[in-house]
């Protein structure tokens, strides 16, 4: 019974101590978004738990490593107990309704975080290898960047081009895969609450550089919101070379190809036009307007040596008529 | 020379290359008579299928079949001469505890494979920023490393079923011993297979192989899947036979809840595998098919589901990782008693909750799915079901406690890493539940988080449990102990080490860091954490190196065991001389009179040799 007590009041102690521990680590990213609040508060539910039951069982075995060790060459044994049904069906019990009241409130959060608001802000996300893309049907805009109003609720509208992919921003928390089909369009709801930048992460392997397919969100207040749909929407472009550079960032051809001459996952574009490029296979071909346009139509044909096969997407011949290909290939131009 | 390639496993390699290249060049044979140019992918996968059944017929596994088909004798198992000494290893032999040992070697081997894969890609990851790897080596690593050590698990259990259930339930040998050897020499050929998958450009899907992305990468991704295919035929025969000869060999007067505790989670682990498995098999061969035949049925454009293929896969894939630690659970629970001296708490509770986790562990594979976008009615439902695993496990582990409650330990090397198993599944089992519940799922799913929940739960249900059991029975399969220093050294060295890694691991996944990235943002501020995952990692190779050192030294050098060095109850350790006999208990009468674990119960036995005075005086007279 003196053991039971002191383990009792040990585990009391140490559950206190491991969740303060937890607590001030700081486990997880900066609350950004109504739907964070609500899974933060799950997520301290667990580490209490957490706490306990790591308490409960570390403290009952080491005390017992310590206090019931053998002691010098003893050979004889413990004591004969084969086992308990009452404990047995009380430490059953417990825990299965542990588990479904755990599970209700589960339950309970996912209904919170998936609460659709009325007058929600719509973006239709596309997703490829390896951009994300975004569209705001409302406005007609289309970016390389999601901007968002602050304390709005925002509609992803997502699909993707290719693969799986999975749309994550660590400070919202909510994550949702995109995938490809017409008939696999998914939907993601999140309310933000930070003004600040973040990042949204593909969260699914979809093959070569998902590393790299990141894209910047920006919250900002209503009124710079605003202004942006303001500055987009009075800005469209006329000559070739803005409207070059609109399409490659929309389509999200600079997440692999940089304009300031640093190396990426394909070869920078600054300074490009009128070099003499070698190729994989030996021979060398002068970067021209002709060359440019295969090289985005048919990207596998003439592949620049040091850089791998089967990398860009081969399917742009779909997406871009002749005259897209022309603007883009005169801002590619322009970067000298 | 001739003598060397006579050895079984070298004529099954020569046969297999010799089989790849004859089906390869069949095929291509045939394409040319057709008129129709060369296409590398069908080649090899028509290749390797050919090479793989080559190797069998290579190292004899059909042999005996071979002579029954054709009407011949098929003689009795315990009649075939075997080789003697090394060669029978590598031979391909009908004896339970040969087969046993094969199993545990190729298990060592591709658990070595599988951990120097990881610590090639840790190195890229120790910094931020791509030093040494490109992403298609990066990826297919990743994917290897996955997939080798699952093999590895798998044969690792496969060794611990072979060697001791017929021992631990006083059978002479398994219900179907060809079979038995059948299961392993099939691994064989699709490890190499697998393993080759790294010579035909990779692939870059991790060792899930999703669609639509597996359909269109590069083609390693076809020996991937054909490897796997070909090793889940090991697993669901050896399961096949384990569940036969614990239902038939028992030993007479052992009724169930009599037999030792192992036995009742390799029989639950064995129900699992032998019918979840041709799910996977299934889901990659549908895959193979898209790939090769344009058979459309992952592919939305031509009609197809993709998450169609992730329920086919998680529906053998997380009932799979109970497969892996049911048998490690069960080592824990039969070395706690011999270590702690008292009964284990609860026999009955402790086999049942075996077989609830087996049961439950068939409607949960839903929780790999909340963010994969299926129908919001299905994830509440999953939630329920993946916490209620909880329960039977966590009778396991009250009941682990009370067993070691008020017991008189011992600290020899087994029951050390026993109890680091405990504590790593412990952690394993505490860090499940946030991934249970959906909407910290959300968050959570595709991190890091994820990755060190399942490498807590994987050496706390595996890793751990194993070297537990190779430090028990080691000297009941070479008759000499494993040094207590060196297997100190490897325990206090591995512990802190993983405990730092997986720590590591959970806290940058919390923070934001995606599973599977070649390459991370170093504004994230995770490059320190990331070189300590690193450097733990690496002092868990050296632990395992020394351990490996250890099992080499002691073959010829260890401290000879003579008698039950354990005190066990155990009928191979009480009754069985060490090395155990190549016939087990053949010519040893002896009966069940006690239950397995009443340590502490005086003048109690388990198992007794029946007194044979009576037959000596009548042979006498």
């Amino acid at each position: 019974m003196k053991h039971l007590a002191i383990v009792s009041i040990l585990v009391v102690i140490f559950t206190l101590l491991t969740n303060l521990f937890l607590q001030s680590v700081g486990l997880l990213p900066v609350e950004a978004s109504t739907q964070a609040t609500i899974i933060d508060r799950l997520f301290n539910t667990h580490f209490w738990i957490i706490s306990f039951l790591f308490s409960l069982i570390t403290v009952i075995v080491v005390y017992s490593l310590f206090v019931f060790r053998r002691r010098g060459d003893d050979e004889t044994d413990g004591k004969f107990i084969t086992g308990s049904n009452k404990l047995e069906i009380v430490w059953t019990l417990i825990p299965l309704g542990t588990v479904i009241f755990f599970s209700f409130l589960g339950a309970q959060s996912l209904a919170e975080t998936t609460i659709i608001e009325p007058k929600a802000l719509n973006v239709n996300v596309t997703a490829g290898q390896w951009y994300w893309s975004f569209e705001y049907p409302d406005f007609e805009i289309k970016t390389d960047t999601l901007f968002l109003p602050v304390d709005r609720q925002v509609k992803l509208t997502m699909t993707s081009v290719d693969v799986i992919h999975s749309f994550w921003v660590p400070e919202f928390r909510v994550k949702q895969d995109v995938l490809p089909g017409e008939n696999f369009v998914k939907e993601l709801y999140f309310t933000p609450t930070l003004v600040g930048d973040y990042t949204v992460r593909c969260a699914e392997l979809c093959g070569g550089a998902h590393a790299y397919m990141n894209s910047p969100v920006k919250v900002m207040s209503e009124t710079d919101f605003q202004d942006w749909v303001d500055t987009e929407l009075g800005s469209v472009p006329q000559d070739p070379v803005g409207k070059g550079q609109k399409l490659v960032s929309q389509n999200g051809c600079v997440g692999c190809h940089s304009l300031d001459g640093s190396d990426g996952v394909g070869p920078t574009w600054l300074g490009l036009f009128g070099t003499t490029q070698t190729l994989a296979d030996g021979t060398s071909v002068k970067v021209d307007e002709a060359y440019l346009k295969n090289a985005i139509i048919k990207p596998n044909a003439q592949i620049v040596a040091g850089y791998p096969a089967n990398v860009m997407p081969s399917n742009y011949f779909d997406f871009f008529d002749d005259e897209d290909l022309a603007y883009m290939i005169a801002f590619i131009k322009s970067l000298q | 020379m001739k003598k060397f390639f006579s050895i079984g496993i070298i004529r099954g390699f020569v046969f297999q290359i010799f089989g790849s290249l004859l089906g390869a060049g069949l095929f291509f044979g045939i394409r040319t008579l057709m008129g129709l140019p060369w296409k590398t992918e069908p080649t090899i996968v028509v290749g390797g299928l050919i090479g793989a059944i080559f190797f069998l017929i290579g190292n004899g596994s059909f042999r005996g079949w071979w002579k029954a088909a054709m009407g011949e004798d098929m003689p009795e198992a315990h009649e075939v001469k075997s080789f003697n000494g090394i060669r029978r290893y590598f031979e391909f032999t009908l004896d339970h505890k040969v087969i046993g040992i094969q199993y545990g070697v190729l298990s060592m081997v591709l658990l070595t494979v599988g951990g120097s894969l990881a610590l090639i890609f840790r190195l890229e990851l120790a910094d931020s920023g791509l030093q040494i790897l490109n992403f298609v080596q990066f990826n297919t690593l990743v994917g290897l490393h996955g997939i080798i050590l699952i093999i590895s698990i798998l044969t690792g259990i496969s060794a611990l079923g072979n060697y001791l259930v017929p021992l631990l339930i006083g059978a002479e040998d398994m219900a179907f011993p060809r079979l038995n050897a059948f299961s392993f020499w099939i691994a064989i050929p699709a490890s190499a297979i697998l393993l080759s998958a790294m010579f035909f450009g990779g692939f870059e899907t991790g060792w899930t192989g999703y669609p639509p992305n597996s359909v269109r990468g590069p083609m390693g991704i076809q020996m991937f899947f054909l490897g796997v295919y070909i090793a889940g035929w090991s697993s669901i025969l050896g399961s096949l036979n384990l569940v036969a000869t614990i239902i038939k060999m028992r030993h007479k007067g052992m009724n169930l809840f009599r037999m030792p505790i192992l036995v009742w989670s390799i029989l639950s682990t064995s129900f699992m595998a032998m019918t979840a498995t041709q799910l996977i098999g299934l889901s990659f061969q549908l895959v193979m098919f898209e790939r090769l035949l344009g058979m459309s049925f992952f592919t939305p454009a031509n009609g197809g589901n993709p998450i169609l293929f992730q329920h086919l896969f998680w529906f053998y894939s997380h009932p799979a990782v109970y497969i892996f630690v049911l048998p490690g659970l069960g080592v824990i629970s039969e070395l706690l008693p011999v270590f702690v001296r008292k009964p284990l708490f609860g026999y009955k509770w402790v086999a049942m909750s075996s077989l609830g986790i087996a049961l439950v562990g068939f409607l949960v594979w839903g929780h790999h799915m909340f963010t994969a976008g299926i129908e919001d009615y299905l994830r509440v439902p999953f939630m329920y079901s993946s916490l209620l695993v909880a329960v039977p496990t966590g009778i396991k582990f009250f009941s682990w406690a009370a067993t070691i409650w008020q017991g008189k330990i011992r600290f020899p090397v087994p029951m050390l890493f026993t109890l680091g198993a405990i504590l790593v599944f412990l952690l394993g089992g505490l860090t499940g539940p946030p991934l249970g519940t959906v909407s910290t799922d959300l968050h959570l799913h595709d991190t890091y988080f994820i990755v060190g929940h399942f490498h807590d739960t994987m050496f706390g249900g595996f890793i751990f449990p194993i070297f537990a059991a190779i430090y028990y029975w080691y000297p009941k399969i070479t008759g000499r102990k494993l040094n207590e220093t060196l297997g100190k050294i490897h325990f206090y060295l591995m512990t802190p080490s993983f405990l730092l890694m997986t720590f590591g691991q959970m806290r940058i996944g919390l923070l934001g860091m995606r599973r599977r990235i070649a390459d991370y943002d170093p504004n994230l501020g995770f490059d320190f954490t990331q070189l300590l995952i690193t450097i733990a990692g690496y002092l868990i190779a050296v632990s395992v190196l020394v351990f490996f050192i250890n099992l080499f030294v002691s073959a010829k050098k260890g401290e000879l065991a003579i008698g039950n060095i354990w005190k066990s109850r155990s009928p191979e350790w009480s009754i069985l001389p060490s090395p155990a006999p190549v016939h087990n208990y053949e010519g040893l009468e002896f009966q069940l009179v006690g239950d397995p674990y009443d340590y502490g119960l005086k003048g109690s036995k388990y198992v007794e040799l029946v007194d044979t005075s009576n037959s000596e005086s009548e042979r006498v007279i």
